[in-house]
């Protein structure tokens, strides 16, 4: 106790000759004046966070896409998830339209709109260029959802129908707390409104199978091998003459009855060889997981509450 | 041959020389000269999509109008104002090539907002009539409207940052090199500057109207 206590004093003591005794200041100048600007551009750089962490807080954080049914707030259970996902797969597969269900606890202060508009552009539902998503979201706590409808189903899917759609299917089902029920319903009716346009349906499907499957033009595979021999062909009669071809003279060689000769001293530039030629790159939709297929919303569709 | 006089030491020189035009004149573009117009164009675009939009809303209110009237015809002087705010909103055009006119841009936005408040005011008017509210025709339109007003949020919003990206392009550098060497008559484009909403609030009257 005692020799703690003494301790403690003879700190105290050496604390206070410290700050007491001029000289010592100049023992580490250099080394303290920089600690004591670190520490203020800490501070500076805290502020600053501090400044933006309101302007972060507004928006809510987006989900990331883990599959057609993103349950990140529990209202599903699992088997009436993957049935669902089942259901919005198979179709994906008959008409090419992506339908994702994202349910989220909280909206952070946010309105839906944004959000939904936000989400479905991050995700980016609906193939490329034909825009053909729907996006259906429900905010758990904040009591709302909304059905995000992409630029090329807007006129199949009106914004009267997800009007209808919420008000008559989705909100009954909530306010009894079957969400699964409401969910499936409205994906359901979706659905069944997007068929009811069958002919617009099987044109688009068939639209965006031809763009799938297809092989590149014939004119671009012809132009890639002929634009390919001709510039690699070079190169490679450049490499390829001194290393295989007989040596004629200084910086003279002939090669499969060619005679190659080359200019000056130095020998072309140092191209490493190997390029593959073409190779297009091919469309995305690898195998596994499940991504959006590039599509854009303008704020289409409807929302609601319970 | 056909190898040899490639190789030879002229014509190989020759190449070479289209060999670095071919690289230098992409890499031209990649210093900054199509960051301008590429920005502006977007821009441009963008501000379209705000009209196309506007225009749909305006293309609505004939019918909302319309089927209000069949319900609550002497409200006249609410319908009146939709009316008027809706002319004087088709009237104040802006073309993209006049997107750098910060008086035309401001009359844009104003009679816009107008159209906006008359709107809200309606909105507010009709919910003292149940029968209306219950009308098929009238919640269609009404969906339509909520749709319509949302779009011009999100075209706005593009806008808003499109304008932003083509406004920087032409104050940061090296961008700014062009602006001031070649596109010396490009402006800055104007912007939103308050929520559309918050210019005129709706004052929203529980069927206390007089004189209507």
């Amino acid at each position: 106790m005692t020799a703690i206590a003494s301790f403690l004093r003879s700190k105290v003591a050496a604390a206070g000759d410290d700050s007491q005794s001029p000289p010592l200041w100049g023992r580490c100048p250099a080394g303290q004046r920089g600690a004591t600007s670190s520490a203020g551009l800490t501070l500076m750089a805290i502020l600053a966070i501090l400044l933006f962490l309101p302007l972060a807080a507004l928006a809510a954080e987006l989900p990331a896409l883990t599959g057609r049914v993103v349950d990140n707030a529990d209202l599903m259970s699992a088997a009436e998830e993957a049935g669902l996902t089942e259901k919005l797969a198979a179709f994906e597969g008959k008409s090419s339209d992506q339908i994702v269900v994202a349910t989220i606890d909280s909206l952070d202060g946010e309105a839906i709109e944004p959000f939904a508009n936000r989400l479905f552009r991050a995700w980016r539902l609906g193939q490329a260029g034909e825009d053909n998503g729907i996006l259906v979201v429900v905010a758990k706590s904040d009591r709302k959802m909304r059905i995000e409808v992409g630029y090329g189903l807007e006129g199949t899917l009106t914004d009267l129908h997800s009007k209808l759609i919420i008000e008559n299917t989705m909100v009954p089902a909530f306010r009894a707390g079957d969400f699964a029920a409401g969910i499936s319903g409205a994906v359901d009716d979706i659905i069944m409104v997007l068929e009811g346009n069958a002919a617009e349906l099987e044109a688009r499907a068939e639209r965006n199978q031809e763009t799938g499957d297809e092989f590149p033009d014939l004119v671009v595979v012809l132009f890639v091998i002929v634009w390919g021999t001709l510039f690699f062909g070079g190169f490679a009669i450049a490499f390829l003459a001194p290393i295989f071809g007989k040596k004629l003279g200084p910086g003279r060689y002939r090669w499969l009855g060619m005679n190659v000769s080359f200019g000056g001293g130095s020998s072309g530039g140092g191209y490493s060889g190997g390029s593959s030629g073409g190779g297009w790159s091919s469309g995305s939709s690898g195998g596994g997981g499940f991504s959006g297929g590039g599509g854009s919303s303008g704020g289409g569709g409807s929302s609601g509450s319970w | 041959m056909l190898a040899q006089r490639l190789f030879s030491p002229s014509v190989f020189r020759s190449f070479r020389a289209v060999l670095v035009l071919a690289f230098v004149l992409p890499a031209l573009s990649a210093c900054g000269f199509n960051t301008i117009p590429t920005a502006e164009e977007q821009a441009k675009a963008a501000w379209s999509e705000v009209l196309n939009q506007y225009q749909r809303r305006a293309d609505l209110i004939p019918n909302l109008v319309e089927t209000v009237k069949g319900y609550a015809a002497h409200e006249r002087e609410v319908l009146q104002s939709v009316v008027e705010a809706r002319a004087k909103a088709t009237q104040t055009t802006l073309s993209p090539e006049g997107l750098e006119d910060p008086e035309a841009f401001r009359a844009f936005q104003e009679s816009q907002a107008g159209l906006t408040g008359a709107l809200s005011r309606l909105l507010a008017v009709v919910e003292n009539y149940p029968d209306l509210k219950a009308n098929q025709n009238f919640l269609a339109l009404q969906a339509q409207l909520e749709g319509t007003e949302n779009r011009i949020a999100v075209a706005r919003r593009d806008y808003i940052e499109a304008v932003r990206v083509y406004n920087t392009s032409l104050r940061t550098f090296p961008s700014l090199l062009w602006a001031n060497f070649w596109f010396t008559d490009n402006e800055p484009f104007q912007n939103f500057t308050v929520a559309e909403d918050k210019i005129e609030v709706p004052t929203v009257d529980f069927g206390t109207q007089q004189g209507g």
